[in-house]
């Protein structure tokens, strides 16, 4: 096989990559929101539900949840395991990160000065005018580069998806390797990855640059 | 008549009684200035006014309407808050300006989207009071690109846009250097000329002196002294405040 046919071979794969970086981002993003909010609220039995939520998600293998997540229905409830495995692989992933993402942003609200929100009150500003005008938008210059970081490694965690055999590039590469006891799949896949966050890198760079207009 | 109307406010954090059934009127306007050694509990007072601090027991009044009252032994705020919340505004001794806002939309934003008043009548309002306070042309500076000073006078302008009817200031001055409060006590003294009411916590007593109608003097969570500036700073009775100007003066 030439060098030219596997790479064809695993760009085919990489659109499903694709589908999983963005989707989980799509879903997990807002989800990371909801539960650090739901981790902030006063009433004990919801921040408890989702601090037991970070706990576990974020204290377990991402493979162990997708493998759960994927074959979990079959086991528990005789469902059989889709075709479309694209469905249990963003769910799996959705859950993980935004576990991390929760927490990235727990650390943004908290590093808020009480001030804003007590000019806030006095304007007249309602709870939520105060967090969507006010609060969320210097939290998301702050976290930034903690969420950069975040999604480089999502980037890299797409190759995981090859434990329940989605055929996304990296899955696609490792057949290849061993079908024809080749390491040159896993220099592609390497390569693949790495421009990938190079792109990754310049886009939230830009992101970071256009935000940056103001001094916190 | 009287804008503001402080009754019997008794206030604890834990073990710490920081105010001990004190009293605050304020008319119409009147400028009232309130001094006294950190500790004695002023800008409790302030934050009990502005209801960032909740009173224990006490009435707060504002325009005959009841804000929070007390009733067998009990104190409960009115529902309507945001209503009163209309009347007053505040200055922080740190500024407290939103970074990421311009100075124009620093001062537009809360007359738009909670007073819901008209966006061009408001911009024409707010360059109008930069203009005034010598800001015109910061209008679309960002907070972090001005002096301490300016950023104080920016944050009494986004208070103006919001026309209280009465301004309350905590130590305005205290987070800026010596340099700078000369400008933020000008534009303070101007208001006091044009007859908003307004009641500063300061530790400037040479202003206080200036500018006010009635000088009140706390410690200890009480009304130590209270009376016409010339009577207090001149002819001071009490102790204890005799003995706060003398520190004063002795490190000024």
């Amino acid at each position: 096989m030439t060098l030219m046919t596997i790479i064809t071979k695993m760009a085919e794969g990489l659109e499903k990559t694709c589908a999983i970086f963005f989707l989980t981002l799509l879903f997990a993003i807002p989800l990371g929101m909801i539960v650090a909010l739901l981790r902030g609220s006063r009433f004990r039995p919801v921040s408890w539900f989702a601090k037991v939520y970070i706990s576990v998600l974020r204290g377990t293998p991402l493979m162990l949840q997708l493998i759960a997540v994927t074959y979990g229905p079959y086991y528990l409830f005789g469902i059989s395991v889709s075709r479309n495995k694209l469905i249990p692989v963003v769910i799996a992933f959705t859950i993980n990160y935004a576990a991390y993402f929760a927490e990235i942003y727990r650390s943004g609200i908290e590093s808020m000065s009480v001030g804003q929100y007590e000019a806030a009150q006095v304007l007249g500003y309602s709870k939520l005018q105060t967090f969507m005008k006010i609060i969320l938008p210097q939290v998301i210059r702050r976290i930034l580069p903690a969420l950069t970081n975040e999604i480089v490694t999502l980037v890299k965690d797409t190759s995981i998806a090859f434990t329940v055999s989605y055929q996304e590039m990296f899955t696609i590469g490792k057949q290849i390797a061993n079908s024809q006891t080749s390491f040159v799949p896993f220099v592609v896949a390497g390569v693949f990855y790495y421009v990938f966050n190079v792109i990754v890198g310049f886009v939230m760079g830009r992101i970071e640059k256009r935000m940056s207009y103001y001094k916190m | 008549m009287s804008i503001l109307k402080m009754e019997n406010i008794e206030k604890s954090f834990g073990d710490n009684h920081v105010l001990k059934g004190i009293s605050l009127h304020v008319d119409k306007g009147e400028v009232v200035s309130i001094i006294g050694p950190s500790g004695s509990g002023k800008s409790t007072l302030l934050r009990c006014a502005t209801f960032l601090e909740t009173i224990d027991s006490g009435t707060i009044t504002y325009d005959e309407k009841n804000a929070a009252e007390t009733t067998g032994g009990k104190c409960v705020y009115a529902k309507n808050l945001n209503e009163f919340r209309r009347i007053f505004g505040l200055v922080f001794q740190n500024f407290n300006l939103f970074p990421h806002y311009t100075v124009l939309k620093n001062m537009m934003d809360a007359p738009v989207s909670v007073l819901h008043r008209d966006k061009e009548e408001v911009r024409e309002e707010c360059i109008a009071l930069l203009g005034k306070m010598g800001l015109a042309e910061k209008a679309n500076a960002y907070p972090c690109e001005l002096s301490g000073g300016q950023q104080q006078r920016v944050s009494i302008v986004r208070a103006l846009a919001m026309q209280p009817e009465i301004l309350f200031f905590d130590e305005p001055t205290s987070a800026l250097d010596p340099e700078l409060t000369g400008e933020v006590l000008k534009v303070i003294k101007q208001l006091a000329e044009e007859k908003m009411t307004m009641v500063i916590v300061t530790h400037e007593m040479a202003f206080a002196r200036a500018v006010s109608d009635r000088v009140i003097f706390m410690d200890g969570g009480v009304v130590v002294e209270e009376g016409d500036p010339e009577e207090v700073f001149g002819n001071t009775q009490s102790e204890r405040m005799k003995q706060f100007l003398k520190n004063y003066d002795r490190n000024n």
